[in-house]
């Protein structure tokens, strides 16, 4: 008989080891599943790994996509992975990705044409506070009332939805956009555009962003007191209070958190690749990221890690679709399986397999 | 009477402790048998063992001429042996006839299920519809769910554990003519308890464990409550001597605290009045559940009292949470080390600072000193020789007794003037529980006021200069040790408060 046996502490080799393994596994039995699809397996796992960064003829152009993807997910998924720390599951950052965006770019329109350099700066501010805001109806609604933020923060992202179609078809509309929805583009303003940094590498602030965000994360958690607070929060939360943690800071700060960063992340989309407000601006980022969270093991440099992997199944996978003709569906069930080998193998990290003759305890 | 179930020499040693140590007894044939004693006694661990969840050691049982050693319940079922659990295991959702059906082995068609559970339920006084949903019942009818599920089994023996402690007095008397219909048909029944007046009401026969022995047993009706709260605590117990030495100025006091209970399972605490001087230690006793867990969040800050509450040094610090009132100088610790004094899953280091933060300078800034968490981690660990790799490890990975030392060492060092602590030395060996002891004196000699919630006895008898017993949230006043003798405690203790009602009313 197969059996579970907790081990005295977490194992730190097997933090390491899960991800790769998850990758590995996720590559052989996706492999098997392209080859059922009348596929070449190998061909299809080096299209999407491989061809994005390094094919001679695409790579000039998916290369920058890397960053470009990988970016708001790093960013989004920071946030989430220290609410996570404490057990607090914010599911709705796709909501607070829209708001982050549509208040920005109305704070920013509302100054058009203006060509100020503070307009920029203003325009993040009230993209991280416009997600923020978003984030802290479930911090209130939990604190006071009791309620679940899962389905608060993740019923909360349909109403950002509507609020999207409302801002791209009536009152963030370009008025010279021929009564076309959506709002006037900002790559077109160059005060505000959020353009790269670097030609051709996709570095835009929004990744710069996304790498302070890391190094910021990694201190708050690993040495500041409010970052431990979480972290006990989260493994204890009857010594959490036995400390003196109020459990209900800690919600809005997490929140807080984790919806000004969703919130940032949507107003350099808005302002860089996306360029302006329209009726399917938000793309999933949001959602996408809590993968990213757990794949990079709710840990910053994980993080960083995890969602270029993931931009590039992204980006690897619009290859597939596009040179072999794989189904889209197959690629998002791949990327799927990366989540579900990864919580999988993440039970070796806790415990060990032991081989026993049956016997009852 | 004639013999049903025999135990005879049970033995069951877990690390560090001896649960039961060759426990004898019989059980007769219709007969009411109660088993009484402190918490950790061992009643649990016997009962498990005869319903087959736990194996002895050493040691059989005889059930009706025949040898009797089950290896799991179903097997004690079909022996006829049947158990109902002080915490219940129903699912709300369903029905009163499917939660029965699902513990049953063979259960009938649902009609006829029905039909059997209305007819039991008729016949012995259990009124109960079959077709309510589990979450509408109060903690009597849920209760009369689980008898009903054992009754349907047609038990010889069927174990009780602790019955009482969910019912109002309307059940208990519902409950307890139950009982005397099922003993009037030749059930017997084992019935745990340390209700002292109540086990006086109905049983025949007493058998009483004090840790891990039988040191007893007698006929209930025959001996007073008094008799048997001595037999429960121990006739080892010896007076201590009075203890020499002025005690300084009150540090800390509760004036009329009350609070509600914090949960389904939770306890109020009414109106407790405490005062505790410097150089002192006040002992506070009691059965569990009567209060000792409500009281230590209450006094460490982590559920806030009314205002005017809670004094310290003369300052109200009722409305003052776990940091301001450590600042202030009044550190506790809790009963539960693992997921309340430590985190599990985090280091000892990290679990050093979950209290020592502010008082030890932890955290400047802002930032956490990891280097100075370290060295006071393992301050704690070289005095109070917590046996363990290094401050490295996780607090999950020591053992119960070294945890314990480990937790209270963290407080002591931090030179508290008041320190309030649960049970310090719950499943801890005697070495480790006297290192403990030795500290709490020695923090009480340079000056702290000490309060010390226990269930053990002995030990309080040994620290306390003062004894206080705390029964369903209430708080005796509190006497001097030295004028304390056996019978003194058992009134305190367990039965007192109901012994006191019973004589108000008559």
């Amino acid at each position: 008989m197969i059996r579970l046996e907790k081990r005295p502490q977490p194992s730190r080799l097997w933090t390491v080891v899960t991800p790769l393994i998850a990758v590995v596994l996720t590559m052989v039995v996706g492999g098997i599943m392209f080859a059922l699809l009348g596929k070449p397996p190998l061909e299809a796992i080096r299209t999407i790994f491989w061809d994005p960064l390094f094919h001679p003829q695409f790579a000039g152009y998916s290369r920058p996509q890397l960053l470009v993807k990988a970016g708001p997910l790093i960013l989004i998924a920071i946030g989430l992975s220290i609410g996570f720390k404490a057990g607090i599951w914010n599911i709705g950052a796709e909501g607070q990705y829209i708001m982050g965006a549509v208040t920005g770019a109305a704070v920013g329109l509302a100054f058009y044409p203006s060509e100020s350099v503070l307009l920029f700066p203003l325009m993040v501010v009230a993209g991280a506070l416009g997600g923020w805001a978003w984030a802290m109806i479930p911090a209130v609604l939990k604190t006071r009332f009791g309620t679940n933020e899962i389905l608060v923060s993740l019923m909360l992202v349909y109403v950002a939805e509507n609020i999207l179609a409302s801002a791209s078809a009536s009152w963030l509309r370009s008025p010279e956009g021929m009564g076309f929805p959506g709002s006037r583009n900002f790559k077109q303003w160059p005060a505000v555009h959020n353009d790269e940094l670097i030609a051709n590498t996709g570095l835009h602030w929004g990744v710069v962003a996304a790498l302070i965000a890391v190094i910021a994360a990694y201190v708050l958690m690993a040495r500041h007191i409010q970052g431990y607070n979480i972290r006990l929060t989260g493994e204890a939360p009857r010594a959490a209070r036995f400390s003196g943690v109020s459990p209900a800071r800690i919600v809005f700060l997490c929140l807080g958190i984790s919806g000004a960063l969703a919130g940032a992340a949507g107003l350099f989309e808005v302002t860089g690749p996306a360029g302006q407000i329209t009726i399917d601006f938000n793309s999933g980022y949001g959602f996408t990221a809590i993968i990213v969270a757990f794949l990079g093991r709710l840990n910053p440099v994980g993080i960083l890690l995890a969602g270029l992997l993931m931009a590039l199944t992204y980006i690897g996978g619009e290859l597939a679709q596009l040179m072999l003709g794989l189904p889209g569906a197959s690629i998002q069930l791949f990327q799927g399986m990366l989540l579900f080998f990864l919580l999988a193998t993440d039970v070796f990290t806790n415990y060990r397999i032991r081989f026993a003759k049956g016997e009852l305890a | 009477m004639d013999t049903l179930l025999s135990i005879r020499g049970l033995t069951k040693a877990y690390p560090g402790v001896v649960a039961n140590d060759d426990v004898s007894f019989d059980i007769g044939k219709g007969e009411i048998h109660a088993l009484l004693g402190e918490n950790g006694a061992g009643k649990s661990t016997l009962v498990k063992m005869i319903f087959g969840l736990v194996k002895p050691d050493a040691g059989e049982m005889v059930l009706d001429g025949a040898a009797y050693a089950p290896g799991k319940p179903s097997d004690a079922r079909r022996s006829g042996v049947a158990m109902v659990f002080q915490h219940f295991s129903l699912f709300e959702a369903l029905d009163v006839a499917e939660n029965v059906a699902l513990g049953m082995e063979n259960p009938p068609k649902p009609r006829d299920l029905a039909r059997q559970i209305r007819e039991v339920s008729e016949t012995y006084g259990l009124p109960l519809d079959p077709t309510r949903t589990v979450g509408t019942l109060s903690a009597g009818e849920r209760q009369r769910v689980e008898i009903i599920r054992c009754l349907l089994q047609n038990p010889r023996l069927l174990i009780m554990d602790e019955p009482t402690s969910v019912l109002t007095p309307q059940e208990v008397d519902i409950l307890f003519q139950t009982l005397n219909k099922l003993r009037a048909e030749g059930t017997s029944i084992l019935y745990i308890s340390h209700k002292l007046e109540e086990i006086r009401a109905l049983c025949d026969e007493a058998t009483i464990l004090r840790l891990g022995k039988n040191v007893g047993t007698c006929t209930p009706r025959e001996v007073t409550a008094r008799q048997m709260a001595e037999l429960m605590v121990g006739s080892s117990f010896n007076t201590p001597e009075a203890r020499a030495g002025e005690k300084g100025a009150v540090l800390l006091r509760t004036d009329k605290l009350s609070l509600p209970a914090p949960g389904a399972f939770g306890t109020p605490l009414r109106e407790v009045s405490l005062e505790v001087r410097a150089g002192e230690v006040l002992g506070i006793g009691g059965v569990a559940g009567n209060g000792q867990d409500e009281l230590l969040m209450a006094l460490s800050g982590e559920r806030l009292a009314p205002a005017g509450t809670i004094f310290f040094k003369g300052q109200d610090v009722s409305r003052l949470g776990p940091v301001g009132r450590r600042d202030a100088g009044l550190l506790s610790g809790p009963e539960e080390r693992l997921g309340h004094a430590a985190a599990p899953n985090m280091s000892l280091t990290e679990n050093a600072v979950l209290t020592g933060a502010r008082r030890e300078g932890l955290v400047q800034g802002g930032f956490i000193d990891w280097g100075k968490s370290k060295a006071f981690a393992e301050k704690v660990i070289e005095r109070f020789d917590v046996r363990t790799p290094g401050p490295g490890t996780a607090a999950r990975a020591l053992s119960g007794g070294n945890l314990q030392k480990f937790v209270v060492g963290r407080e002591i060092l931090q030179n508290p003037e008041v320190f309030v602590v649960n049970q310090p030395t719950w499943g801890v060996d005697a070495a480790a529980a006297a290192a403990i002891r030795q500290a709490l004196l020695d923090l009480a000699a340079k000056g702290a006021a000490i309060v010390v919630i226990s269930q053990d006895l002995d030990e309080l008898m040994e620290i306390s200069d003062r004894f206080a017993a705390l029964n369903e949230g209430r708080l005796s006043p509190a006497r001097a040790v030295a004028e304390l003798d056996i019978e003194k405690i058992g009134l305190m203790m367990g039965g007192a408060h109901d012994m006191e009602v019973a004589h108000v009313d008559g």
